[in-house]
């Protein structure tokens, strides 16, 4: 038989079926959509993630205590700004050098109050970090200096404490100690399920002095090229574990976390393929199923086509490509539903979605590898079927 | 694919279309051994007319089915257009069924939800043959059996006469050099069972296809020009067959109640069952539609 003729013979079965065709594709239909909505759920968070990473500003280098692995518990940290003097004086330029000490606190103002995170920083943070205010002014060096208490707020808090009033100018209590906001930061969004505008700055001298400390958590220092970056990581690890003998330090880059990042996301993506690759398997089992009756069913007119010379390969052919037209049409049905549920909650929710052609490759591939594994069986029954008995079939 | 035949035959003798040499088929049955045919010796030469009678159980359907290759025998050599089916594996059965042999059953066996002229070009498609030239030909074959009109019906418009005659149509699509025909007209009326006969008849005379045929009545045994009876699995005779003594008439207890038999009416024949001519009758081509009372046929019982 012709192979042309075999998929006409073949999709003619499924017509003759539609109902029943339908509901069999269903369960591949089901199992490819997931496997692209979810792939693109995961590729669009991890590209999301590296796009912030990237934001935080170009030939960054973060030094903290410890060391950066998945898993570590985080290290109370023993550095101090005198450390960050010594590191300044490693790096050369003070300009390229921010810290952070950080604690939850309340914020308060008048009736109204928000739990937010309070960053003790210096006056260099939105140079290192690319962060741009929306209002006012950010801190000086003099702010610093003088352990001034003066705040400059995240959206977030901006619009809980003062959904109807300018906050340039007014106080807020943070940890019940009283600073006066002098700019509100631009918006920066959410990132995995965090709030990056739920948060206030104040120098780091009268965060320190907040919550009696001298503790610093961490150094960030912009590099000045991206080739002497590891280099210039390296001197400062060295700087710290002469003074700080008894812990480790990490300098990583931005290449790093990304790096971290992507594995640990990759890690996510990949289990939720598997789990909707589970239920395209559960569609093929479907079909085989189907497939199974279909061949009872059709046992007489088996019959008949061997009685007038069909061998057994072309029996089986038109079997197979039974199943694999089952599965390649719900394959592509599925497609089609994955990325149009993948722009919409693109579209519409806060979860990033982005479609990738491998995704959309490897669901149409398993579906067609899916019909023809599942369907091998059927056919091959199929083939075999002795003519006589078959044709004595009720 | 046709082969030459075997060889060793003395020349000018005809080739066989279908020679079965002490041929058994034994079937399992939970274990328990059912001798359908016993050592079966008979040959089918082209152009035959045969009629295969004898009681329900015999091993008629049995025998057809290895004639026609559908099935393998367990014992002896069964050769069908010249090969040897003990040597043949399954495609190949596949092949030879397709190029030499022809198929009517009892119960037509037409695809549903296919027209009359896809299922006569079925087992073109197993030939490699172009949508066209099936269609073409299909066409023209069930232009033969006088269904040019219902081309493009389905089984389910067609009565029981049309559709037997589309699987006629199936059946020679394909110039087979035999057509096997368990029980053609069991499910049929006596009207229609005379019509689809009577074509049988002509088209068997016409284009020379052998006709084997396998059938319960004995009046319709009679016009065929040799008659095969079978019993318990053996040919009991064999009108062609000079070893068998004489012609007898298949016994009484032919498994279907004597009220079956079409009732004798009134449009005289002579029927014979040796006689030389083939009882081609008239435009058979038509029959069917032109509801053509059943001919008088002499019981073959007085015959002794
Ligand atoms: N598939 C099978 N398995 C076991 N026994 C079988 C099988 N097919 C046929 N037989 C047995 O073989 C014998 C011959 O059967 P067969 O169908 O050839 O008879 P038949 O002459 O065609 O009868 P009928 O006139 O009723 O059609 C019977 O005894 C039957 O029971
Ligand atoms: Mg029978």
């Amino acid at each position: 038989m012709r192979v042309a003729e075999a998929w006409r013979v073949a999709l003619d079965a499924l017509r003759a079926n539609r109902l029943r065709s339908a509901l069999t594709m269903l369960g591949v239909i089901i199992g490819v959509a997931s496997v692209v909505l979810l792939v693109a759920i995961g590729t669009g968070t991890k590209q999301k993630v590296e796009q912030q990473v990237e934001g935080l500003g170009s030939n960054l280098l973060l030094v903290v205590p410890g060391r950066i692995e998945v898993g570590n518990a985080p290290v109370v940290s023993p550095l101090t700004l005198k450390d960050v003097d010594a590191v300044t004086r490693v790096v050369g330029d003070p300009d390229r050098v921010a810290v952070t000490v950080a604690s939850g606190a309340t914020a308060r103002a008048g009736a109204r109050s928000d739990f937010t995170t309070v960053q003790g920083v210096l006056e260099t943070t939105p140079a290192v970090f690319t962060r741009s205010l929306a209002r006012g002014r950010y801190l000086t060096g003099t702010d610093v200096d003088t352990s001034r208490r003066v705040a400059v707020l995240g959206d977030s808090v901006a619009r809980a404490l003062f959904p109807d009033r300018d906050p340039l100018g007014q106080q807020v209590a943070l940890a019940g100690v009283r600073f006066r906001v002098i700019g509100v930061f631009a918006p920066l969004g959410q990132s995995l399920g965090v709030d990056r505008d739920d948060e206030v700055h104040v120098p780091v001298t009268a965060a320190q002095r907040l919550w009696g400390t001298q503790r610093v958590d961490g150094i960030a220092v912009k590099a000045p090229d991206r080739e002497r970056i590891d280099e210039l990581g390296e001197r400062i690890v060295a700087e710290l574990n002469r003074r700080h003998p008894d812990t480790e330090f990490s300098a990583v880059t931005q290449q790093q976390i990304l790096g971290v990042l992507g594995d640990i996301l990759g890690v996510l993506t990949g289990v939720l393929a598997a789990i909707a690759g589970i239920s395209l398997l559960v569609g093929g089992v479907g079909v085989s199923n189907i497939m199974l009756v279909s061949v009872r069913e059709r046992t007489r007119e088996i019959g008949l086509r061997k009685a007038v010379g069909a061998r057994p390969r072309d029996i089986g052919v038109q079997f197979l490509l039974e199943a694999v037209l089952l599965t390649t049409i719900g394959g592509l049905t599925g497609m089609a539903l994955g990325v149009g549920t993948a722009l919409l909650v693109d579209a519409l929710s806060p979860i990033p979605a982005a479609i990738t052609w491998w995704s959309l490759a490897l669901a149409f591939g398993v579906s067609a590898v899916v019909g023809i594994v599942f369907g091998v069986v059927p056919a091959q029954r199929a083939g075999r079927l002795d003519p006589v008995v078959a044709l004595r079939t009720e | 694919m046709t082969e030459p035949a075997v060889a060793d035959r003395p020349a000018g003798e005809r080739i066989p279309a279908i020679e079965a040499v002490d041929v058994s088929r034994t079937y399992q049955l939970d274990g328990v051994s059912v001798e359908a045919l016993r050592g079966v010796s008979l040959t089918v030469q082209p152009g035959d007319y045969v009629a295969l009678v004898g009681p329900s159980g015999s091993g008629k359907s049995t025998l057809m089915h290895l004639l026609g290759g559908l099935d393998r025998p367990t014992g002896g050599r069964l050769v069908i257009g010249g090969r040897d089916v003990n040597a043949l594996a399954p495609p190949e059965m596949a092949t030879l069924r397709n190029e030499t042999i022809g198929f009517v059953f009892q119960a037509f066996h037409l695809l549903p939800r296919t027209s009359a002229v896809e299922n006569v070009a079925l087992p073109l498609v197993y030939r490699g043959v172009s949508a066209r030239q099936r269609r073409e030909r299909a066409a023209a074959m069930l232009g033969r059996v006088g269904l040019g009109h219902r081309l493009d019906h389905r089984p389910n418009q067609m009565s029981g006469g049309e559709q037997q005659r589309v699987a006629i149509a199936r059946a020679l699509v394909t110039e087979p050099t035999v057509l096997l025909a368990d029980e053609p007209t069991g499910n049929l009326d006596s009207v229609t069972g005379a019509a689809v006969l009577e074509l049988l008849e002509q088209l068997n005379a016409e284009s020379g296809v052998a006709l084997v045929m396998v059938t319960h009545d004995q009046e319709v045994a009679a016009r065929a020009h040799r008659r095969i009876t079978m019993r318990d699995g053996v040919v009991v005779a064999d009108s062609a067959d000079p070893r068998s003594a004489h012609d007898r008439p298949p016994s009484v207890d032919h498994g279907r109640p004597a009220t079956l038999v079409p009732a004798p009416s009134a449009e005289p024949r002579s029927a014979s069952g040796s006689g030389p001519g083939h009882p081609s009758g008239g435009s058979g081509g038509a029959a069917g539609a032109t509801g053509r009372l059943p001919r008088e046929v002499e019981r073959p019982g007085g015959t002794g």
